[in-house]
């Protein structure tokens, strides 16, 4: 044990390690706010969608020749984001089918970018790296930590401001715009913030992973919490320690640094189902109780 | 002036007509009953009234400082809500975003208006309990409670009684009655229960594709439709 702390604080004397934990929280911290609010949406598979437009869009960036991947990549995403929660009721193909049409479409679209035209001598590598974030989030350049600590800042900010009318919007869309408040605004905004998270989260875990960011933090708070604030502030914590497990681990084993990550919050999930069991059913008895003791009282 | 008129609507979607030639007003303290059978335009009507859908001719307009972000709304229940994860406070609390302005956060009056609608529908012994833990008729309370803190003149109800049992929905019907008898508040209610909305309602709606009918009850009960609605439903309970 002493061991392991020994290697975890040789480690730490490393910039990409502090560099790696930083970005890991605050992406964990991020998506796990908005993570509520898509699982209640019904909109769990848009992180994963999302992911693979941005790696179409990484793909045309490399390919391009650009140094700053991200200045295409969130604004490309940003849009598709927008075009998949905003057109939402009118269009002819429904939200599944365009989502997966759109997923897919990109994710092939991307590799056959570049697979043609790359000049990388590794492209299995890179795309591979893409997919799985396997080692990328080791080798961070500082303009990466810093539009992650930036975008991230913002984010929380936007929530926290916005956190009663997201919860508004969330719980009742149709009543929430009959009272004159401007609810499609709202979920403007939770799209462009959903893009920007995926993007930054695609450094973390890859693009295939995401998904498991955005839904398993907000499914095991929900298994055990019963009021919405306690869910979110469960939510966010439950995948921040998820994230700082994952990437120590993934140093001190030398495993995938996304694939740990996603392990760990399936490892939390299943524990909270039990917990969520067992106190499901004390709970239950508790609240038979008082009701006899109120009937009592009332004779 | 009435609070709400609608002249000469017509509602539909991409170029179908669902109701046409929508003529009624609705004035403080009435308690509108609106019937008619499935596929009549009734949810339509709902949308246009809150202004979520706007009619393909006629005009629906608001008076009697009635504005029209002021209508109080009880929507029949989704399955969204039926698992989301809140407490009742959370929930009431939601109906008075419309009263906060550009503030982020709810204030201390707005938090005693909500809980002033909590204690008005009984709930007060829940209100730290999880939405979807309680039970049908609750749940109808938490949402009214939502409504009123929305508006305080009129409320819109899209089949309240929806899958409560017979005595449950008597109370969800002396609830309603109350908050239109002793606090004035308009009531328009969309139902299929005919025999409650003759009992209760002060006037009827009843359309299909063309309005068949509208006017006072007591006028309502002498037409042929409503005396054949009316026989039906004593039909029944012979």
């Amino acid at each position: 044990m002493t061991d392991l702390f020994a290697t975890l604080g040789n480690y730490f004397q490393y910039p990409f390690v502090k560099n790696a934990l930083i970005v890991g929280v605050l992406i964990a911290l991020c998506s796990s706010l908005l993570g509520v609010t898509l699982v209640l949406k019904r909109l769990s598979f848009i992180g994963d969608g999302l992911s693979h437009v941005a790696f179409g869009g990484m793909c045309v960036a490399s390919v391009v020749g650009l140094t700053q991947q991200m200045l295409l990549i969130i604004p490309v995403t940003v849009l598709a984001a927008v075009g998949l929660l905003m057109g939402g009721k009118n269009r002819k193909i429904k939200g599944d089918a365009s989502l997966a049409m759109l997923s897919v479409g990109a994710l092939g679209l991307g590799y056959l970018i570049i697979n043609r035209f790359s000049t990388s001598g590794n492209i299995s590598g890179d795309v591979c790296t893409t997919l799985f974030g396997s080692t990328s989030i080791l080798t961070l350049s500082k303009f990466d930590v810093w539009l992650c600590v930036v975008m991230s800042a913002v984010v929380i900010t936007v929530f926290v401001l916005l956190y009663n009318r997201i919860f508004a919007v969330t719980f009742d869309e149709t009543f929430t715009t009959a009272t004159g408040v401007k609810a499609s605004a709202y979920n403007l905004i939770i799209a462009v913030v959903t893009a920007v998270i995926i993007v930054l989260a695609m450094k973390l875990v890859g693009s295939l992973l995401i998904s498991a960011l955005v839904i398993f933090p907000a499914l095991s708070a929900m298994r055990v919490f019963k009021s919405f604030k306690s869910v979110v502030i469960c939510s966010a914590a439950v995948s921040v320690f998820c994230s700082v497990v994952g990437i120590l681990a993934s140093i001190i084993w030398s495993t995938p640094v996304g694939s740990t990550i996603v392990a760990i919050d399936l490892a939390v999930f299943l524990i909270f189902t039990i917990i969520g069991l067992t106190k499901g059913n004390k709970s239950f008895t508790i609240q038979t109780k008082t009701t006899t003791s109120e009937r009592n009282e009332n004779q | 002036m009435s609070q709400l008129l609608c002249d000469d609507v017509s509602l539909g979607y991409e170029g179908r007509t669902v109701t046409e030639h929508l003529t009624f007003e609705v004035n403080a303290g009435d308690y509108l009953c609106v019937v008619g059978e499935n596929g009549a335009g009734k949810s339509t009507l709902i949308r246009a009234l809150l202004g979520l859908k706007a009619p393909m001719s006629g005009t629906i307009s608001t008076g009697d400082g009635l504005k029209p972000n002021e209508i109080g709304y009880l929507p029949q229940q989704t399955v969204v809500q039926r698992d989301f994860p809140a407490s009742v406070k959370e929930i009431v609390l939601s109906g008075c975003l419309n009263k906060v302005g550009p503030k982020p956060f709810y204030g201390k009056e707005i938090k005693q208006l909500a809980q002033r609608q909590i204690e008005r529908m009984g709930i007060t012994h829940l209100q730290n309990r999880c939405y979807r833990e309680l039970s049908g008729g609750q749940q109808q309370r938490v949402l009214l409670a939502r409504a009123l803190c929305a508006t305080g003149k009129m409320l819109l109800l899209d089949e309240p009684v929806a899958g409560l049992d017979p005595k449950v929905t008597k109370e969800m019907y002396e609830l309603i009655d109350r908050l239109n008898k002793e606090d004035g508040i308009t009531i328009i209610m969309v139902s299929h229960d005919i025999a409650a909305a003759v009992k209760y309602a002060t006037h009827i709606l009843h359309i299909s594709h063309t309005p068949l009918f509208f006017g006072t009850k007591e006028d309502y009960l002498k037409t042929e439709i409503g005396k054949a609605f009316t026989d039906a439903a004593g039909g029944d309970e012979a």
